[in-house]
Formats: C-alpha cells, sequence, structure tokens
C-alpha cells in the first residue's frame, strides 16, 4: 500500500469536506478499497473514515417504501424481515453476493462503488483504460469471459460486479447523497451509473465531495421477485448472468414485469421495450423469445464471453416462466 | 485518541523502530516492524503513525501504528496472536476469520485504526483455559482439517455463522426468506461457510463437526 494519513469523521459535513482534499478517499467497510490499495489499483494519499458515522438505520418512509442508511452493512440489509418479505429481490440478491465475512462489513453505499473485478483493471502492469486513461484496454483482445455484452465501448468493456445495484435497479431505487455545502440530491438508481464512452475511468454521477446517505425504496411493487445468478461456482463468484425480476400475472397472462439484468453491461441493465413486451402478453414461448430479442439488442461478445448471449437468452425465459406461474 | 498529535511527526524508519519496541515491550514479544518492510523506506513516505486501541480477547492492547496496518497484521505482528492466519490477503480465503463485537469479518481487509476500542475476538480467545471450545472440540473429533491452515479461520467463521443463525439470519439457499427462522441443514451450513476454503479440501468433516457443535443432529 501507499502512504496515506488517516482521518475518522465525527460529522457529515466533516466527511464531505474532508473527501473534497486531492488524493483523499472515503473509505466504508473498505472491502473493496483496501484489496484495490493494496494492489496499488487505488492509492489515496488520505483517508475518511465514515464507519461511526449514525447512518447505518433502515428506516420506514411515510410513503411506505424504506429509507436504507448508506453504513447499513449487506448482512443486516439482506436479513431485515421487511426486506425479505416485501423486496425478496433485494434480500436475495445481497445474499448471492460474495461471502458471509465480507457482507457483514460491505456497506449499501460502499457497494454500489465497488470496482469492476476485470482482471487487467486489477492487473497494473497491463493497459487499462479505466484505471489509466489513454493506456487501451487490454481486456478487448484478452481473457474476457467475464466481460461486458452490452453498453460497452471500445475503451472499456468491464461490468459492473454488484448484485445489490441489480436488484435495486429493478426497485427503481433512489439515492440521496449531500456535499460539503449540504446540499441534498436524490438520484435515481437509473442516472447513478454512466456507461464507459470515451470515459471509463468516471463511472457515477456523484460530484466530488458528494457522500452517500442512504438509499431508499419506493413501496413494494406488485408482483413476485426473484433474482437468478449464474456462476461458475455454488456460491462465492460473480456473476456471468444475473437477472432481477419482478413479474405480475394471473392466469397464464403477465400484467406488468421488471426485468435488470447483472454481469452484462458496465451498469445493471434494464431495457424498457422488453418490459413493454410483457404487459398483458401471455406467458408463453414466442413471448419469451420475443422479450430477449429486446433486452439483446446491440449485444457483441468479444469473444470469450459470446456464451453470454445464448446463457442470457436461456436464464431470461427459465425466471420469466418461473415467475409467472400463479 | 487523536490522531491529530502526530500531524507534521516525519517518521523515520528508526522512529517506527523505536516506538515499536516500546510496544513490543509492552506486548511481550511483537515484532511491529514486519509489517512495514520496503514501504516504511519508502524515502517518500512521510507517515503520521497513530495511536490505537485494540481490545482483543479481552485484553486492551495500546499500540501505535502505522495507518496502513491491517488488522491482521496488528494482530500477528505487533501482538503476536498468530492464530489468525494470512492465505491470500484480498478476503478471498477466510484463514485471517476474526469476531468483532462477534460478527465475523475478514481481518485481512480492514485497518486496524478503523477499530479502535471495538471487542475483537481471535481464535486465541475461544478456549476457557485448558477447557476447548465445543467448535474447536468438535473440529478435532471429525477430524475437519487436514494442514490446519485454515481451521482457526474455519472456527472463527463458524463461531458467527451459527449466532448469525440463532439470529435468524437468512442465506442465499434459505428457501423461505419470510420465514423468521430456518433450520441449519447441510446445504445451509455449506452455503454459510462459502467464505472459508480448505485447500485439503476437508468439507465433509468441517459440515460435522459444525453440525455437531450446533447441535443439529446427524
Amino acid at each position: 500500500m501507499k502512504a496515506f494519513t488517516y482521518e475518522r469523521a465525527n460529522s457529515l459535513a466533516q466527511a464531505a469536506t474532508a473527501s473534497t482534499k486531492p488524493g483523499a478517499k472515503i473509505i466504508a467497510g473498505g472491502t473493496n478499497l483496501l484489496d484495490l490499495m493494496k494492489l496499488q489499483v487505488e492509492t489515496p494519499t488520505h483517508l475518511v473514515d465514515i464507519n461511526r458515522l449514525p447512518l447505518d438505520k433502515i428506516e420506514d418512509t411515510p410513503e411506505g417504501g424504506l429509507r436504507i442508511g448508506a453504513m447499513v452493512r449487506n448482512s443486516d440489509l439482506a436479513a431485515d424481515l421487511r426486506v425479505r418479505q416485501s423486496y425478496g429481490v433485494l434480500s436475495r440478491a445481497l445474499l448471492s453476493g460474495a461471502s458471509a465475512q465480507l457482507r457483514n462489513k460491505a456497506t449499501t453505499g460502499g457497494n454500489l462503488l465497488q470496482r469492476t473485478r476485470c482482471t487487467y483493471f486489477y492487473d497494473v502492469t497491463k493497459p487499462c483504460n479505466k484505471r489509466e486513461p489513454g493506456l487501451g484496454c487490454a481486456a478487448l483482445e484478452g481473457f474476457n469471459r467475464m466481460h461486458a455484452i452490452l453498453g460497452a465501448s471500445d475503451q472499456c468493456i468491464a461490468v459492473n460486479p454488484s448484485d445489490m445495484a441489480v436488484a435495486l435497479r429493478a426497485l427503481d431505487a433512489q439515492v440521496e447523497t449531500v456535499d460539503a455545502e449540504n446540499t441534498t440530491r436524490a438520484i435515481p438508481i437509473a442516472q447513478f451509473y454512466r456507461l464507459p464512452g470515451d470515459t471509463p475511468q468516471i463511472e457515477t454521477t456523484l460530484r466530488r465531495g458528494e457522500i452517500i446517505t442512504a438509499v431508499t425504496l419506493p413501496p413494494p411493487p406488485a408482483g413476485k421477485q426473484m433474482y437468478r445468478k449464474v456462476r461458475d461456482r455454488a456460491s462465492y463468484a460473480f456473476a456471468l448472468v444475473s437477472v432481477a425480476v419482478i413479474v405480475d400475472a394471473a392466469g397464464g397472462k403477465i400484467r406488468s414485469a421488471r426485468l435488470a439484468f447483472g454481469g452484462l453491461a458496465p451498469e445493471p441493465w434494464r431495457v424498457a421495450s422488453a418490459e413493454e413486451r410483457l404487459v398483458g402478453a401471455p406467458a408463453s414461448e414466442k413471448t419469451f423469445a420475443a422479450v430477449a430479442s429486446d433486452v439483446l439488442a446491440g449485444a457483441r461478445g468479444f469473444g470469450g464471453n459470446d456464451f453470454k448471449i445464448p446463457l442470457t437468452r436461456r436464464t431470461l425465459r427459465a425466471v420469466i416462466a418461473e415467475a409467472s406461474l400463479t | 485518541m487523536d490522531e491529530k498529535e502526530h500531524r507534521g511527526f516525519r517518521i523515520s524508519r528508526r522512529t517506527v523502530l523505536e516506538s515499536g519496541t516500546v510496544t513490543a515491550a509492552f506486548m511481550l514479544g511483537g515484532f511491529p516492524w514486519i509489517g512495514l518492510t520496503a514501504e516504511a523506506s519508502d524515502a517518500e513516505s512521510a507517515i503520521s503513525p497513530i495511536n490505537v486501541e485494540l481490545q482483543v480477547n479481552g485484553v486492551l492492547h495500546r499500540l501505535t501504528l502505522d495507518p496502513r496496518t491491517t488488522l491482521l497484521d496488528a494482530l500477528r505482528e505487533h501482538l503476536a496472536l498468530t492464530g489468525s492466519k494470512k492465505g491470500c490477503d484480498h478476503g478471498q480465503c477466510g484463514a485471517c476469520t476474526v469476531l468483532l463485537d462477534g460478527r465475523r469479518i475478514n481481518s485481512c481487509l480492514t485497518l486496524a485504526a478503523m477499530h479502535d476500542g471495538q471487542p475483537i475476538t481471535t481464535i486465541e480467545g475461544l478456549a476457557d483455559g485448558e477447557a476447548l471450545h465445543p467448535l474447536q472440540a468438535a473440529f478435532i473429533e471429525h477430524d475437519g482439517f487436514q494442514c490446519g491452515y485454515c481451521t482457526s479461520g474455519q472456527i472463527c467463521s463458524a463461531m458467527g455463522m451459527l449466532s448469525e443463525s440463532r439470529a435468524g439470519a437468512p442465506s442465499y439457499v434459505t428457501e423461505n426468506l419470510g420465514e423468521a427462522q430456518s433450520a441449519l441443514t447441510d446445504a445451509e451450513i455449506r452455503e454459510r461457510m462459502s467464505g472459508n476454503i480448505c485447500r485439503c479440501a476437508a468439507y465433509p468433516n468441517i459440515v460435522a463437526a459444525i453440525r455437531q457443535a450446533a447441535g443439529t443432529p446427524t
């Protein structure tokens, strides 16, 4: 690790101000940041520890939803009975990620900001535009089995590794923030991440000094919630493809559906036309095939990850079929 | 504690060793400089050491540490508690698992400074004198290891896992998330212990040992 100074924040204002200093970084659970610092992928010169800030509550909102503090640990969020009973897709997505030890540490805010696990991003001896813009992308011609088939650019084909964010995308969550001037924002999760384009190093729409304080969930949507994760081993592995679905169906007919995907793109992926096609449609093979084509419009493999296209099609078919059973 | 009093104090390798010696004398045989090799000699580094109070297995330790010191390195190199192992040092193997306020975490992926004043339990803190903890006894009885390198992490992890399970926390394989409590089946034990890798693949015996310690029928 490169040398850094350490500061424990006693207030949000202190943390926001300290985080605007050059080279400063916020540390929450630290499970991803310290991993990257050991490899010198991340080299902050000042760490601002927000672990003692009182952002660890899950509260009911007046609208009938939930407000999840940024420091709520992934394990506590997954185990909360309100989440398990009304937002099962979120609980299941969280439980599918990492290990119990990591979930006990990892936070809601930190999970949203975790970096890609692209092996070339992690390997400082290889070119990576996300780590150092202008160097090139070793994954394009390299071992790209885990990489994106949607939303990528010729600068970067890394995927967002979060399971939690996929469920939050399906649930239309909002990310609440505050900055050093005490200005607050509520960012819809659909507008939280940025596609790589020519600036793969910029991953979110957060501004410098802006700190995540909470994630809010609207009231629970109607329908059955599921999270299906396809991976190389049964536990403790990143997704090749994952699908968060919320399907409201009766008598073989679908009333409404939401589909969000992980493992396919630089951000949790959702396609409005696919969901619109499902409204009022019969739960049939013909419907599933058409929906998969909507989701995969513009999909492109890079050799090692070509298999993700048929894998997405089959996973989607299986999950919608199961979710629309009544 | 106030780390600010050390601000602007440009540390040299000698200073690290001297302050370390004081700690070592206090700690009986710690080797506080080991975690600082290579990095401390970096002429670019102007590290302000920080004071950290670690409460490990019920004993309070006052340490002066490079901010980079992970909790694992503080335990092993400064407190000579070498029961917690460094396997991958990246949170992938679980050999470094300790209990922070009763909850299992990877001690390699957190900084000692972040846990000032918080109660930490390591494998050294489980036995009651000469009497082994039931999990330790069960691992011996069921031969839950071969080389033993992952064992302290497995046992600390199992400690945390059993209290999570008793508190009703679900896992990925829990069928009905809405139920407040689910049975601790072998499938549940395996999923809940997936953060602890055993290179000797003693998994069937590890599951048997945990099953026994959990008090579930075999």
